[in-house]
Parts: C-alpha cells; structure tokens; sequence
C-alpha cells in the first residue's frame, strides 16, 4: 500500500519536474528555532519578514527551553518519523553529525550562485560544509569570551576592568567587602560551562585551550594548568550570590544592570539585552575579553537545511539560505541580536563599540591562530564530549570537590565519551 | 466540640495551607502588576487587581516570533484531547466488557499484558514512536497525537472498565443472552447504563493525563499545531531582562483551567467512581 | 460465517486495542532492548555490538547519581504519599462539614500538569525569592531554607513537590477503600467497646490490603515515570545532583547523541519496572482465579 502510494508520488515529482511549463513553485519553510526571548525573535522576525516580501510563506516552529534541548527533541523525532522541518537552528559540528546521518539537503547550486566562497571567512565556511558542498547557512558569529561590567559600581569600589585572572580576584574581593555581589551568574550547566572555557583561555592560552577542549588531549586535560584552572573556578563560586541556582542569564544580565552585581561572563548576546534596555555602551555598560584572553572564542549560529520534498519546500529552502547570506540581513538581525555579521563586506557603520572590537579582534586573533571555536556553545566538540565535560565541571562548580578531583573525573569522563 | 475535634480541624486546615499556597501564589502573581510583583513580597495582596496578564497571555504574548498568546493553541489541545479521550474510553469500555462478560481462554494474560502498558516510560517510545507515525503517514499532525494519546490510553481505560464490571453480576449478562440479547445489545442496553460512575473516572483520568502531555506534544507535532502546553513552556521560557512573573502564572493558570474546572465540578463523581469498584482487588 | 463472525466477536471486538499493545508497547520495548546493543549515536543504527553500551552506562557517575536519587526519591515519595493520603483519608472520614471542598483542595494538584505549578514552586523554594526570604523580613534574619539550591539537599525539594502533587490522589483511593467497607462490622465492634483508633489500627486498615497495594503500584510508576518534576523544578541540578533515570535517558538520547548508552539504560529502567509490576499482576490474576 505504502509502496504504491510512494511510487505514484515519485512518477508525479517525476512529471512535475519534466514539464518546464509547471507553475512555479511558492516558496514555503517551516522553521524550527529557540529563538523566543525579546531580542531574540524580534532578530528571527526581521528574517520572516525578508522572506514573506520575497513571496515566501514561513511556518514558524518555535521549541524554548533549555538552550536548544527540547527543539532537538522534536527535530529527532520528525527526522525519525520522515518529516522533517525545512530549516533547522544548528551549530557547529553538530551540523557535520546530522550531514554524516544523511539528513540534511544540498546547498551547492545557491552557494554557486551566491559566491558564498568569496564572502564567507573560511573558518566559517568549513564548519557550513560537509564534504565540500553547503548545508547549513551562517547567521552570525558571537563572541563568548566576553566581560561585562558596570562602570558605576566599578568606579564606586575603585576598581578597573581586570586584564588577568589576578586582577579579577583583586577586584572581586574588594567588591565582595563592600557588600556587592561580584559576579553576576546563573546556575545552569551550560553557563557554568561558558564560564570555564574563557578560564581554561585566560590562564592557559590559546594552545592550552585548543589541546584541551578541541584535541582532547590527555595530557592536557590532566595538567596542572587544569588543576589551576579549577581552583579559579572553585574561587567564582564564591564571588556569586547565594541565589543563582537555575537562573537564566538574562536575569544574571539585569543584576548587572540594576548595579546589584558588578561583572557578568556572557557571550555577546548580553550585549542585545543591554541595548534593548536602552543603556549605552562606555557610560552604561562596558565590554572587554575575559581576563587573560588573548584568542577570541566564536559561536556561529546558523540554519542547516534538511532533506525534504516537494517543489514548494525546496523553492523555500533555496530562497531562505539565499536570504540568511545576503548583506541586508546580516546587518538588520546583528544589530539586534548583538553579535557582528558572518560575512565580509557588511557596512558597519551602525554598530557600536562593542560590535567594533569584535570585528577588530577576530581579523587580529585569526593571524596568530587565536580565532577559536567556543566548546561550551556546540563549536568545537560534539554533543557526547561536550556533555561529559560539562557534567564535570558543574558538579565541580556546585559541589566540594577538589581541583585534583576534578581534573582527573574530567580526564575520565572524556575517555568514556570517545 | 471536643479536643480531638479541634486537632482534627487544625491538622486538616494546615494541609489546606500547604495544598492551597502555591495556587495562591499564582492566583495573586497573575493578578499584580510587574511593579507591585518588584515592590511587595511573593504572599503580599496586590495593590491593584489587573486582568491585563490573562488578556495578554490569552491573545498577544510571544510564542516565538508570532504574538497571537495562547488562543489557537487552546484549541489545537482541544482537538487533540477530544477525540483521543473518547475513544480510548469507548476501547476501554468494549475491553472491559469483553474481559468479564464474555472470557475466552488466555484473557487474564491478555489483560495483563494491556495492563503492562500502562508502565512503560514515555521517554522510550520516542523514537520508535516518531518512526511509526511517519510510517502510518500522520507524523506531525492532530490525528497522529491523537492515536499516540489512544494508545497509552487503552491500559489505564481497560483497567477502570474491567475492575468496574467485575463487581457486576454476570447474572444480568446470562440473562439477557436467554432472552436472546446479543453482544452489543447487552452491552449497550445493561452495561452502559451501570457505567456512569466509572465513565466519569475514565474521562476525568485520561482528559487530565492528555491535556497535560509535553513530550508527546512536543515531539509529535508540528509548526501551527502544537498543543497548549508547549506553547506555555515556550513563554515561560520567553524572556527580555525582566522576567514577566504575571504573565508566566496567569498563562499557566489558563492551561490548567480546564483541567482544574473538571476536578472541582466532577471531583465527587471521582471519588464515588472509585469507590464503584476500581480499587477493589 | 455469521455464526462464526457472532462466536469470535468479543475477540474481535478485543483485537484492535491487542494490536496497538502488542506493536506499540512490546514491539517497542523489543526495539529499545535491540538497539541498546548497538553502536548508536545521534540516529538509531542497526548493527551489533554487543554489551559495549551497558559497560559504558555502568562506568558513567552521573547514572549512579541517578539511581540513588531513583531511590531516595522514590522511598520518601511513597512513603509520605501514603502516610498523608491516609492520614487526609481518615480525617475526612471523620463526617467533616466541608468535606467536599476539602477534598477538592487536595485533589485539585492532581489535575494541574508540573509544568503548570511548577512555576509557583520554583519560586517558593527559592532562597531569595521564597519561603526563605519570607521568614527573614518576618524578622528570623538567620533562618535558612536553602534546600533547592544545595546539591545534598535539592533531591528532598522535589519530594516536597512531589508529595503534594500525589498526596490527594491517594487520599482519594484510601477514601474510596474506606466508603466501600461493610459499615455494619464497624458499628458491631464501636458497640464491643473497641475506640477509634482501634477499629481504625485493627480492623479497618488491614481490610483495605488491595487498596495499599494500588496505591503502592500507581505510586511507584509515577515515581519511576518522574520527569515533569525534575526537568521544571531543578532541571536536573545543581550540577547533576537531581538527575533521575527519566531524565538522564532523555538527555542522553536528545541532548548528546547518546542512543545507545541512552536505549541501554531505558532497558534497566524496564527491568526495573518489570520487577515492580509482575509480582503486583500475578497476585491480581491469581485472587482472580480464586473468586
């Protein structure tokens, strides 16, 4: 029954495809997303409005929580079921994973004819491309690495932005004395995790960082360098208040806003809050790398475009991945979202300071191979080591083990993931 | 009145308080304003009563880039809850009927093995669940959740129905076949009518259980039509610095409303039900 | 034909609803237990690899974690949802005025899916925002009441949740094993002389054995089922300190490509369930037989 219902479908594609007089296709996505907190949507709302002008219709399928895990829930079980969503918010070597499963489309011809080659850093366009042909379309490039601070609070405790580790401690216990919180930070795994790979870059380098967390390297994973690593982290545990269990960064986000908390560790989506609650760089908020960073760790958002039928479909598909490239709207939903385009040739003319330095950075660390994929954030590992490196470091974090523990649960626990 | 009375009164009004304090919490939240949520403590009165959160989750709040609130939502739940609640109730019905009033050789296994369904974990039927509804073709559709939800349904449904008609005598059945009443006649003319009881702790069983799914809902549907539930968690999980409390709990209160509106209204018939038969051994 | 079509219609009439179990309840416990011996990873494979994914499932702290916590969990879970709902049951049974609307108080969490009360829980518990805050600008400024945040005792919170979820529901069984008893042998022993909680202790409890036995069952599913509870109230943490079985699968199959690791312990966890549930079936089949 089922056999003949996808024969007769396939000799119509067939049909359809060999008449050239058809009627076009209208374009058509449904676009699976956990982009639902206010910066965030407006951001994917400029993308649905380019697309319904270009005569598109989108189905929007958004899944919030837990950063991503309940939308990879649903995207697993249409997968599963053959029914998949046409657009997919997906990153980093996750991408090449579901690729190697078969799931995903070709983009190649819209690439061509797009010249993506020609306006996407290589960096980025590796991490697009399974074997050699576009999948996935990047939307932007955030820092992770980043400090934020509030400069009146720091100006009342007589302290400057901190350039090392050292420093940082400095300051926190001045802050800590005067009755302010030092570090703004909510407790869920994956912001524990975003707070551990700017320690593992500040105090152990651009190669540490990338033996480490990119190379699984043992002998760095069980170095002294880890151990110092984790006695910094054991030291933040004290400098947070005594609520931060669960909470979302953009709360942590507003503690530093309200001045009840003096520095925040935060990839720049940070900064989109920070605008949208009008404050202003330099006077309102400031940015610099975490201490001791000499690298700048990337997260690329992107859409990767699964395998789906129907001439509609696959018009939508095209016209979306053309769309995310294109110039207009790297700029619109950056200035939103707060990261920096990731593609060459977007006038920046409208973005402020922050979104300045990351741009200026980036071209700088990548001439002394600093530019590096963030683990915390899905770019340099996969699911499985990510996970049990993250398990390790938040029962680290929220618990009373010590760095040699730590170091050596951390060693295992990435040599069982393998 | 006697001390023990007394006791007997302060013992069960401290349950109330503990039973009632997180409904009042989300009752007064959603009620306040963002500022007086900011000012006053989490059981402080509001100063001021406004709707605005119930109307805003109702018809504008986000869910993801469309701000229409929770409106079509409610009634894909209700097209998804409807029809699975009827007819596992039906099925189990018919089951129940069939595994005391007219036993076959191998029935109790049968029972058994329904029963066992009511234990499995949804967290594994996920995925190959997600394969079989694309083979049967309603993979991310309203029906597709709909078979989903009959199927986890049939054990509980057969369940109740069976430990119900036990307590039936089988000499009304015998009865009815000597005056030449077949099959369905008997079970639409006898057993139905003695089934009120136990068709109230049914619907209210599975209505509770299937308007409150997530994972299936999540999982199995797609854009435009996912039911309430997910639409709440992605508002909860919606947020822009400030966290809008009073928004959060009157969405909340409004996908348990139905819910909640069954227990009070048909709580009696519950009890009453249960009492008919099904916690009978 | 007729004839046959009359004698075989309860089975007929029984077969779809036999179908549907046997495919998508054993069909798919068969496929879990298969590919819980393959090498999966993000999508389902079909290969052989023997027992690889038990050993790596047994040498992961994190699961230990969660079967501990499965059973502190689930003891104090059933523990206090039975001595509540009984303890509620026999004080409504006490021909109480209001017994209607207390009843439906301590129903009604039963109706209300966590992800809904969840909200309001969190909150409650919550050190700066909660309880704890509370009582402090009562003027108890030491008091504490930080369990949701402290990785020994975060476990204890979601059995506070979870008991006041499920507590009604037991108190509505208990109240219906209590209104089914023969009320004339407890009139006959009230005029032997025997007092209140004596009849209760001696008499009208051990009569109730089948009522317990539900109970245990429907209680011990739910606990083995806790995901809900978990995932809105904790989400697992601090760190991983609150992870139970439901919830570790779920984020090895979903969150980190895991399936086979994930399949292997969703087989324990059926096991565990098995072992829960058959003994409870072959009593039930075997009073049956005895009727």
């Amino acid at each position: 029954m089922r056999k003949i219902r996808q024969t007769l479908l396939a000799s119509l594609a067939i049909a359809v495809v060999a008449l050239p007089s058809a009627v076009k296709a209208e374009p058509k996505v449904e676009v699976l997303h956990w982009w639902t907190s206010g910066g965030e949507s407006k951001a994917v709302k400029s993308l649905m409005d380019e697309f319904k002008s270009n005569g598109g219709t989108w189905v929007d399928m958004p899944v919030a929580g837990g950063g991503g895990d309940a939308a990879m829930t649903a995207l697993k079980a249409r997968v599963l079921s053959g029914n998949p969503p046409t657009a997919v918010q997906l990153k980093g070597p996750s991408i090449q994973e579901w690729a190697e499963e078969g799931a995903l489309g070709d983009l190649n011809d819209v690439g061509t004819a797009e010249k993506w080659d020609a306006v996407l850093p290589v960096q980025i366009a590796n991490v697009m491309k399974y074997k050699g042909r576009y999948v996935a379309t990047p939307v932007n490039v955030h820092r992770v690495d980043w400090l934020w601070a509030n400069p009146k609070v720091l100006a009342k405790a007589g302290v400057s932005m901190p350039a090392t580790w050292d420093e940082f401690n400095a300051a926190a216990d001045k802050l800590k004395a005067m009755g302010i919180t030092p570090l703004a930070h909510g407790g869920q795994s994956w912001q524990d995790a975003t707070v551990f790979e700017t320690v593992v870059l500040g105090l152990g380098g651009n190669d540490f960082y990338k033996k480490a967390l990119m190379d699984l390297d043992m002998k760095a994973l069980n170095s002294p360098t880890m151990v110092k690593v984790f006695d910094q982290m054991r030291r933040l545990r004290g400098y947070v208040d005594a609520n931060f269990s669960g909470r979302d960064w953009n709360l942590a986000t507003a503690m530093v806003m309200k001045g009840e908390a003096a520095f925040q560790i935060m990839g720049d989506w940070a900064k989109s809050d920070f605008l949208a609650a009008g404050k202003k760089p330099g006077s309102d908020f400031l940015c610099a790398p975490t201490p001791g960073s000499k690298g700048y760790l990337f997260s690329i958002d992107s859409f990767a475009m699964f395998n789906v039928k129907g001439a509609d479909n696959l018009a939508g598909q095209k016209l979306l991945a053309k769309l995310i490239v294109g110039e207009e709207f790297q700029k619109t939903f950056n200035l939103i979202k707060g990261s920096v385009p990731a593609r060459l040739g977007v006038p920046m003319g409208e973005f402020e300071y922050c979104a300045h330095k990351s741009t200026y950075d980036m071209e700088a660390t990548s001439q002394v191979g600093g530019l590096l994929p963030s683990y915390a954030h899905g770019m340099a590992l996969r699911g499985a080591q990510v996970g049990a490196i993250t398990d390790v470091v938040t029962k680290h974090f929220n618990s009373d083990m010590s760095s040699a523990d730590a170091t050596k649960a951390l060693a295992e626990a990435v040599e069982l993931s393998m | 009145m006697t001390v023990g009375r007394w006791l007997l009164f302060i013992v069960l009004g401290i349950f109330v308080a503990y039973f009632l304090t997180p409904l009042y919490v989300m009752v007064i939240t959603s009620l306040k304003s963002l500022d007086d949520i900011r000012m006053g403590g989490m059981m402080s009165l509001p100063t001021e009563i406004t709707f605005d959160p119930w109307i805003k989750a109702w018809n504008s709040a986000c869910v993801g880039i469309q701000c229409e609130g929770l409106n079509g939502y409610f009634w894909n739940s209700v097209k998804i809850a409807v029809p699975a609640v009827l007819i596992s109730t039906i099925l189990g019905a018919l089951n129940g009927y069939v595994l005391t009033k007219w036993r076959f050789r191998g029935a109790d296994i049968v029972f058994a093995l329904m029963l066992f369904g009511c234990f499995i974990p949804f967290q594994v039927v996920l995925m190959p669940m997600a394969r079989m509804l694309g083979f049967l073709g309603v993979a991310g559709t309203i029906p597709g959740l709909v078979l989903v939800h009959v199927v986890y349904g049939i054990g509980f449904a057969t369940l109740f129905f069976r430990n119900y008609y036990v307590t039936i005598p089988d000499e009304l059945v015998k009865a009815a076949t000597i005056d030449g009443a077949g099959f369905f006649t008997i079970f639409w003319r006898i057993m139905l009518p003695l089934s009120v009881p136990i068709i109230v702790v049914t619907v209210i069983w599975q209505f509770t259980q299937i308007w409150n799914d997530f994972l299936f809902g999540v999982s199995f549907s797609a854009g435009g039509g996912q039911p309430i539930t997910v639409a709440l968690n992605n508002i909860v999980n919606s947020s822009t610095g400030v966290k809008e409390y009073n928004l959060d709990m009157a969405a909340a209160m409004i996908v348990g409303l139905p819910t909640f509106l069954v227990y009070v209204f048909a709580g009696r018939y519950f009890i009453r039900g249960l009492t008919a038969g099904s916690v009978k051994g | 034909m007729l004839r046959w079509l009359q004698n075989n219609l309860p089975r007929i009439v029984l077969a779809p609803s036999l179908v549907a179990v046997a495919v998508f309840v054993y069909g798919f416990i068969i496929w879990t237990a298969y590919v819980s011996m393959t090498s999966s990873k993000l999508l389902p494979r079909y290969d052989f690899a023997g027992l690889l994914q038990y050993e790596k499932l047994w040498s992961m702290p994190r699961w230990y974690v969660a079967l501990e916590n499965l059973f502190v969990f689930s003891g104090l879970f059933i523990f206090f949802c039975m001595a509540l709902g009984l303890l509620l049951a026999i004080m409504l049974d006490q021909r109480i005025r209001l017994e209607g609307a207390l009843r439906t108080i301590y129903l009604y969490p039963m109706a209300l899916s966590f992800v809904v009360t969840g909200t309001a829980w969190k909150w409650i518990l919550n050190p700066g925002l909660g309880v704890e805050k509370m009582v402090r600008d009562l003027g108890f400024e030491s008091f504490e009441f930080n369990w949701l945040v402290d990785p020994d005792m975060a476990i204890y919170t979601i059995v506070i949740a979870g008991v006041w979820q499920s507590s009604g529901f037991v108190m509505a069984m208990f109240l219906a094993g209590l209104r089914s008893i023969d009320s004339e042998i407890i009139k006959a022993a009230h005029m032997d002389g025997a007092s209140l909680p004596r009849i209760y202790l001696g008499i009208i409890i051990p009569s109730m054995s089948p009522v317990f036995f539900s109970t245990f069952v429907v209680l011990g599913h739910l606990a083995i089922k806790s995901f809900d509870l978990i995932v809105v109230l904790t989400g697992g943490g601090p760190g991983y300190a609150t992870d139970m079985p439901a919830t570790f699968m779920y984020a090895m199959a979903f969150q980190r490509g895991r399936i086979g690791i994930s399949a292997a312990s969703a087989t324990i966890m059926l096991m565990t369930v098995m072992a829960v549930v058959v003994p409870y079936l072959y009593s039930e089949l075997r009073k049956k037989d005895n009727d």
